[in-house]
């Protein structure tokens, strides 16, 4: 299976299987055209007779040679003979958890999709005992991974910064015993950090998330305090002040959320970037066709081209000696994740879970809540096990539209969440966000072009 | 190659065959939480 298309003056090619992008000339892109799943040993008749006339039986001699090398080497239309690992599609150990340690916030972002922070379960914080057993469970259930990952969500999670410190301890308290190794994570809105939390989080956070949607005017439009006023001007300067005593080998995003509201969202990325930020995320809004400020169909073009131009002024940017992180545009073609990691998929419900303060487990953040896919609970031990095969089985070859899909090994098959949400089955893709995904993916990969010369 | 030039020297199907260890971050840990990509995510075993 092979992808090809045209952007910013590139013509490329992808070759699903086996991860190879090419750059072509004209003649042999219009080529494969003519060329349904190989380049045959004798140049196809149809094909011969639109070409040879206008580009002369010379050229096309040798583009079709070319075409026929690339094949043999294994990077043209390269055989999908990945059934053979279905056997590492079952269940996996968990290893990663989002503990939900405050179901409460101090903001009301319109767009929440914890229902203003709560879930729609009531505002919660999670005790320090439910807190321990979910990294006793973790530990547990972890068989013989090593690297741990938790990430401390909510609602906001500095609403409950006593229990995240106790829970940090603990868990590196049974490090050593265990043979394990923790990685923490943090996601907040910035409104309650203050020197000794942003000391904390530089030194024991791996990754921290801190969001902010970008403009003033745009921040302030969505992300309100439950009085209505904005949140930027409060928290832009701790973000600044978090990053700039973050060391320089340790993570963090800044990231942001775009809405129909601001469809121009590239402005908002580079005033991140102006405000000093390199590591910038921003988002489109998962949210109901029908509330207004959700992306739907009809606005697919706009962020098309929105993101088309995101993709360039990053191209730029880089040339000039000035360039960022957009998180959906990184990529690294030689070296990215193994072929197993890109088939599994997002590992929701399998080998990452989320946990409430209640010490419910669900198969992800995003499923909180919905009561229909609780998978046990920390304190009485219970984990449903054929619902965490369901989970695994949801990878790249058990979904439909993704085993023919081109993008299937830079996206591994979608949300799962959103595919419940929005198409009511785990396994079927959701059509928005797989356009969002494909056209994220193509401007990734014609930066990376880009780069190259 | 004259009419093709080739951006990388990936193979995803060796790294198939030894990859799948599981200690690489689980992808929604990163930065999004609400949408999947892994091409962006890093090996934990490059450069070892
Ligand atoms: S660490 Fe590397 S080899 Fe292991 S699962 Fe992740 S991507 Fe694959
Ligand atoms: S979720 Fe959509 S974009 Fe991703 S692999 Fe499946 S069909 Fe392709
Ligand atoms: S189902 Fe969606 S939100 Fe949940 S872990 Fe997977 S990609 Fe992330």
């Amino acid at each position: 299976m092979i992808h090809k298309y045209e952007l910013n003056g590139y013509r490329i090619v992808t070759d699903t299987n086996s991860g190879a992008v090419h750059l072509f000339e004209e003649l042999p892109y219009r080529m494969l055209d003519y060329l349904e799943d190989k380049v045959p040993a004798e140049l196809p008749e149809a094909l011969a007779s639109a070409l040879v006339p206008e580009y002369g039986a010379e050229a096309v001699q040798e583009a079709y040679g070319e075409l026929r090398e690339l094949q043999e080497q294994g990077m043209l239309f390269a055989e999908d003979d990945y059934a053979q690992f279905a056997g590492m599609m079952k269940g996996s150990p968990v290893k990663a958890m989002c503990l939900n340690i405050a179901h409460d916030c101090n903001l009301r972002c319109e767009y929440c999709f914890a229902a203003k922070g709560d879930f729609g379960r009531g505002r919660m914080l999670m005790p320090l005992e439910v807190g321990k057993k979910a990294i006793d469970f973790l530990i547990e259930r972890s068989a013989g991974r090593h690297n741990l990952e938790v990430d401390f969500f909510g609602g906001e999670p500095l609403m409950n910064f006593e229990v995240v410190k106790q829970v940090v301890a603990y868990a590196r308290s049974r490090e050593k015993e265990c043979n394990k190794n923790f990685r923490f994570t943090i996601t907040t809105n910035g409104i309650l950090l203050t020197d000794d939390k942003i000391d904390f989080i530089n030194r024991e956070m791996s990754n921290v998330v801190l969001s902010l949607d970008g403009r003033k005017e745009v921040n302030d439009r969505l992300r309100v305090r439950v009085d209505g006023t904005g949140s930027y001007d409060a928290i832009v300067p701790r973000y600044q002040k978090l990053v700039a005593q973050r060391g320089k080998d340790r993570d963090y995003y800044v990231r942001g959320t775009f809405t129909k509201y601001n469809l121009d969202f590239t402005n908002d990325v580079l005033h991140m970037a102006d405000l000093g930020f390199d590591e910038i995320s921003i988002e489109p809004v998962v949210s109901d066709e029908k509330l207004d400020y959700s992306i739907k169909e009809e606005d697919l073009p706009a962020v098309f081209a929105e993101y088309e131009r995101l993709a360039k002024v990053l191209i730029q940017r880089k040339k000039e000696g000035r360039g960022f992180h957009f998180f959906h545009f990184m990529i690294d073609l030689n070296q990215g994740p193994c072929a197993i990691k890109r088939l599994r998929g997002c590992g929701c419900g399998n080998e990452y879970v989320a946990v409430t303060p209640e010490g419910d487990i669900f198969p992800c953040h995003q499923f909180v809540g919905d009561d229909r896919w609780k998978m046990g609970n920390v304190l009485d031990g219970t984990f449903d096990l054929q619902e965490k095969e369901q989970f695994a089985a949801s990878n790249v070859y058990g979904k439909e539209d993704c085993r023919h899909c081109w993008a299937k090994f830079y996206c591994s098959g979608g949300c799962n969440a959103n595919s419940w949400q929005y198409e009511g089955d785990i396994l079927k893709s959701h059509r928005i966000s797989c356009e969002l995904e494909k056209k994220r993916l193509e401007c990734a990969i014609m930066i990376q072009a880009a780069l190259a010369e | 190659m004259k009419q093709i030039k080739t951006l990388n020297t990936v193979n995803l199907k060796e790294s198939a065959v030894k990859g799948g260890c599981g200690e690489c971050q689980a992808s929604c840990q990163s930065a999004c939480k609400t949408s999947c990509t892994v091409a962006n995510q890093k090996c934990e075993r490059n450069g070892k």
